[in-house]
C-alpha cells in the first residue's frame, strides 16, 4: 500500500511505523478496538495529513512540521527517576489530584490506574484498555471522527497511552484533577496521546490540563481527547499551553454532551511554536450549555489556530464562545468558529465572539466566526474585531503620568482579563493573572518549569504597575 | 511665570486650528477661556497636555521656564500638568483604583519616591472621594465605563485631587452637571486652589464662574485669543453673545 496523496516524511513515517509496530500497538486491544485501528489506518492512507487545501487548515502552514524528521514515535514506557521533582505544582492553595504524563506516557509512582471507593477511576489510558476494555471500547473513536482528518485517523490507529478518567453517575469529584503533560526528550520527538474522559449522569469534574515542554528540542504532539458528558453532568475544563517555540501542538477535543449537561472550557495559550486547537462540541440533548473560552498571547513567529465547531442538535441549548488574542511581532492567529443549528434545535442560543489586538504591522489575524442555521426560532450572534490599542485610551492613561509602556500593559491586561475572569478556581485564576502579566512583559520563562510551576511567583512589591485589585 | 504660550499655531491633518495663541498664566491664578464651538479650546488644552495628533507648526510653550513641547505626555503629567477631559475616555477592564494607584506610583517614581504604601493610598482615595462626593461603587468599577455624563466629570476632578497638579486645564468640566454636582465640583476645584498652582477653566457658561471666580477671562475665536479681561467680561459675553466680539474684530 503506497500513499501517493499528500506524501510527506511525516506521513510516510507514520505509515511505516504502523506497519512495523502494529502488533505492539494493538497488544491490549480487544477486537473492537483493533478493528477500529485498522479502519482508521485505512482512512489515513486515503486522506493523508491535512494540507492547506482543506478549509479548516488553510491558514496554518504545517509543511515544515511534515518535512521534519522526528526521531521518536512508538515507544516503551520510560522509567522516571524522580517523579515528584519533575511534576510538582507550586500554585498556592491549589489542591489537586495530580496526574503526570511524560512524552505522551502516563507516569505514576504507584498503580497505573486508580479506583476510588466511590467508583471513580483515573490513570493511564493504556491501563484502562487492559482493565476496562468494554468501557473503553464503548467510547473509543465514537466522537473523534477519523474520517474527517488525518491527524485523528492516525492517532486513532496508533495512540497507545494518555489519561483516562471515569466518573460514575451522581459522583462529584471535589478536588480538581490536574494533568501535567510534559515533553522532555533528548531527541526531536513526535507523540500521539489519547485521552478519554467519561462523566456519568449528574457527575461533576474539574480538569486542569497543562501542556509544557522542559527543553528546547523540537516536538510534535498530536493529542485527541474524547470527552463524554452524561445527562446533567458538569465539566470545567482548563487547558494551559506553554511550550517552547519549536513545539507544535495539534490538539483535538471532542465533547459529547447529553441533556442538561454543562461544559465550560477555557484554553489559555501562552507560548508555543504552532498551536492548532480543534474543539468539537456536539450538543446531543436538550437544555445543555457550553461556554468555550480562549486567550492567546502570541509573539515572535508563533502561530495559533483555534477552531471551534459546535453542533446544536436538540432544542433549548446554549453555546457561547469568547476568544481573545494579542498578537505581537510577526506572529499570527487564526480563529474559525463554526456553529451549526440543526432544524430541530429550536430555542437555541448561540454566541460567538473573537477579538484581537495587533501590536505590529507584521502581526496577522485571520478570523471567521460563522453561523449555519436551519432552525427558525433561535437567538444567535457572531462578531469579530481586529484592532490596535485604543489611541484615545492610551492618551488618557498617559495624561495621568503613566508611561507609554505601562499604559500599553494596562490596556493589554484589561483586554485579556475578560477571559481570565472566567476561571472559577480562585487559586488558578490568580496564578494565571500573574502569568499573563509576566507574559505580556516578556518575562515568562518557558521550558524551565511547567506552566503552573512558575519559579518566581509574582511578588506584589516587584510589580511596577500593580494590577491587582484591592 | 508658570505657563507662557507664544504665537502658538497647531494643526491636525494639515488643517490649522490654532492660529497664534498667546497666553500667560502665573501661579495662584485662575483663567477662564470661553468661545464659540469649534474655535479650538479643546485643541489648545490637548496641545498643552501633549496630545501627539496635533502638530505644533509655530510658536512656543514654556512651562516653569522650560520648553514644554519637547517632553512627552506622561512627563508633562509628572511635572504637574493635568487635563480634565471634555469627553473622558472609557477604559473597560481597568479599575479606577488600579488606574489611580498606577498613576500615583508612576508620578512618585518620576520624583524618585517609593510606591505609596497601600494603607496610605486607601486613605488618600477615601479623602478625595469624599471631597467630590463620589460613591465607593464608582471607584470599584472600570475607568469611566458606564459612568453617567455627570459622574465622568466628577471623576475628572477626583483624579485631579488625587494627583494634586500644578497646572490644571479643565475642559468643560461643568457641562452635563446638575446644580448640586456643579457646586460640588466647583468646591472641589476651589479647595485645591493654592498660591502654588493655577487653573485654566474652559467653559461656555458664566454660571460656573460664579463658583470658580476667575482672575482673567479670555475669548478664543477662530484659533486666536481675541479679547481678554476680568471676570466681568464673562457677564458681558453672557448678555451680548459672541456676535459682539466678531463685530469688534472685523
Ligand atoms: N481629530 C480631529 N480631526 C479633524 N478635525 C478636528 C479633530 N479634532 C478637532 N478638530 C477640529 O478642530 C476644530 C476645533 O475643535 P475643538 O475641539 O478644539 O473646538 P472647541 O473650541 O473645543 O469646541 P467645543 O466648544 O464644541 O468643545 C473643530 O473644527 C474640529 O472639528
Ligand atoms: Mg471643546
Amino acid at each position: 500500500m503506497k500513499n501517493n496523496l499528500n506524501s510527506f516524511p511525516l506521513s510516510d513515517k507514520f505509515i511505516h511505523d504502523f506497519g512495523v509496530y502494529q502488533a505492539d500497538i494493538k497488544r491490549y486491544d480487544n477486537e473492537k478496538i483493533a478493528l477500529c485501528r485498522d479502519q482508521a489506518f485505512e482512512h489515513f492512507l486515503k486522506i493523508g495529513l491535512p494540507t492547506r487545501n482543506l478549509e479548516d487548515w488553510k491558514n496554518t502552514d504545517l509543511s515544515e512540521v511534515y518535512n521534519e524528521s522526528y526521531n521518536h514515535f512508538y515507544h516503551e514506557f520510560e522509567k522516571v527517576e524522580d517523579i515528584d521533582k519533575v511534576f510538582q505544582c507550586n500554585v498556592p492553595h491549589l489542591n489537586t489530584i495530580m496526574l503526570a504524563m511524560l512524552n505522551g506516557r502516563y507516569v505514576s509512582k504507584d498503580e497505573q490506574l486508580k479506583v476510588l471507593p466511590n467508583g471513580v477511576i483515573y490513570g493511564s489510558f493504556e491501563a484502562a484498555l487492559q482493565q476496562y476494555p468494554d468501557l473503553v471500547a464503548k467510547h473509543y473513536a465514537k466522537y473523534a471522527d477519523y474520517t474527517k482528518n488525518g491527524f485523528t485517523a492516525i492517532n486513532t490507529a496508533m495512540a497507545q497511552d494518555g489519561f483516562f478518567i471515569y466518573v460514575p453517575d451522581g459522583i462529584e469529584v471535589k478536588k480538581p484533577v490536574q494533568i501535567v503533560n510534559v515533553i522532555h526528550h533528548e531527541h526531536n520527538i513526535c507523540i500521539q496521546t489519547r485521552n478519554l474522559i467519561v462523566l456519568g449522569k449528574n457527575a461533576k469534574l474539574t480538569l486542569i490540563h497543562c501542556d509544557d515542554s522542559y527543553n528546547h528540542q523540537k516536538s510534535l504532539s498530536n493529542t485527541i481527547s474524547e470527552i463524554v458528558l452524561g445527562e446533567n453532568a458538569s465539566l470545567d475544563h482548563y487547558k494551559m499551553q506553554n511550550v517552547n517555540n519549536d513545539s507544535t501542538l495539534i490538539n483535538f477535543a471532542y465533547f459529547h454532551m447529553d441533556a442538561n449537561a454543562r461544559l465550560c472550557s477555557n484554553g489559555l495559550s501562552l507560548n508555543g511554536g504552532i498551536l492548532k486547537n480543534n474543539n468539537y462540541v456536539k450538543m446531543n440533548g436538550e437544555g445543555s450549555e457550553c461556554n468555550i473560552y480562549g486567550l492567546y498571547l502570541m509573539d515572535r513567529k508563533q502561530h495559533i489556530d483555534n477552531l471551534v465547531y459546535v453542533e446544536h442538535l436538540k432544542p433549548h441549548c446554549t453555546s457561547n464562545e469568547l476568544f481573545k488574542g494579542i498578537i505581537d511581532d510577526s506572529a499570527s492567529a487564526v480563529f474559525n468558529g463554526h456553529v451549526i443549528v440543526s432544524k430541530d434545535a429550536q430555542k437555541t442560543n448561540a454566541f460567538q465572539s473573537n477579538k484581537n489586538i495587533l501590536l505590529t504591522d507584521k502581526a496577522k489575524v485571520n478570523t471567521k466566526p460563522f453561523l449555519e442555521i436551519y432552525a427558525d426560532d433561535v437567538k444567535c450572534s457572531h462578531g469579530a474585531t481586529v484592532g490596535q490599542l485604543d489611541t484615545e485610551a492610551m492618551f488618557y492613561i498617559r495624561s495621568r503620568g503613566i508611561s507609554e509602556h505601562n499604559a500599553q500593559m494596562l490596556l493589554m491586561y484589561a483586554f485579556a482579563d475578560e477571559v481570565i475572569q472566567k476561571i472559577s478556581i480562585e487559586a488558578l485564576k490568580h496564578r494565571l493573572e500573574d502569568m499573563v502579566k509576566k507574559r505580556l512583559r516578556g518575562e515568562l520563562s518557558v521550558c524551565e518549569q511547567c506552566v503552573l510551576h512558575c519559579s518566581n511567583p509574582e511578588k506584589e512589591y516587584s510589580f511596577e504597575i500593580d494590577l491587582t485589585k484591592i | 511665570m508658570l505657563l507662557k504660550i507664544k504665537n502658538l499655531h497647531a494643526s491636525i491633518n494639515g488643517k490649522e486650528i490654532l492660529k497664534g495663541v498667546n497666553l500667560e498664566v502665573n501661579k495662584g491664578e485662575v483663567h477662564a477661556i470661553m468661545g464659540p464651538n469649534g474655535t479650538g479650546k479643546s485643541t489648545l488644552a490637548s496641545v498643552i497636555a501633549g496630545r501627539e495628533v496635533f502638530e505644533v507648526t509655530k510658536g512656543e510653550v514654556l512651562y516653569k521656564g522650560k520648553n514644554l513641547l519637547d517632553i512627552p505626555v506622561e512627563a508633562r503629567a509628572c511635572e504637574g500638568i493635568f487635563l480634565g477631559f471634555q469627553y473622558p475616555v472609557e477604559i473597560p477592564g481597568v479599575s479606577m483604583t488600579n488606574f489611580m494607584r498606577t498613576a500615583v506610583n508612576e508620578q512618585r517614581k518620576y520624583h524618585g519616591l517609593d510606591p505609596i504604601p497601600s494603607g496610605e493610598f486607601l486613605r488618600l482615595m477615601e479623602e478625595k472621594k469624599k471631597m467630590v462626593e463620589i460613591t465607593a461603587k464608582l471607584t470599584n468599577r472600570s475607568v469611566n465605563e458606564g459612568f453617567s455624563g455627570g459622574e465622568k466629570k466628577k471623576n475628572e476632578i477626583f483624579q485631579m485631587a488625587m494627583l494634586n497638579p500644578t497646572l490644571s486645564v479643565l475642559d468643560e468640566t461643568d457641562s452635563g452637571l446638575d446644580i448640586d454636582a456643579l457646586r460640588i465640583v466647583a468646591n472641589g476645584v476651589n479647595k485645591l486652589r493654592s498660591k502654588e498652582n493655577a487653573t485654566i477653566v474652559i467653559t461656555h457658561y458664566q454660571r460656573l464662574l460664579d463658583y470658580i471666580v476667575p482672575d482673567f477671562v479670555h475669548v478664543l475665536f477662530e484659533g486666536r485669543i481675541v479679547k481678554s479681561g476680568g471676570k466681568e467680561l464673562a457677564l458681558e459675553l453672557e448678555s451680548k453673545g459672541y456676535e459682539w466680539i466678531k463685530d469688534g474684530i472685523s
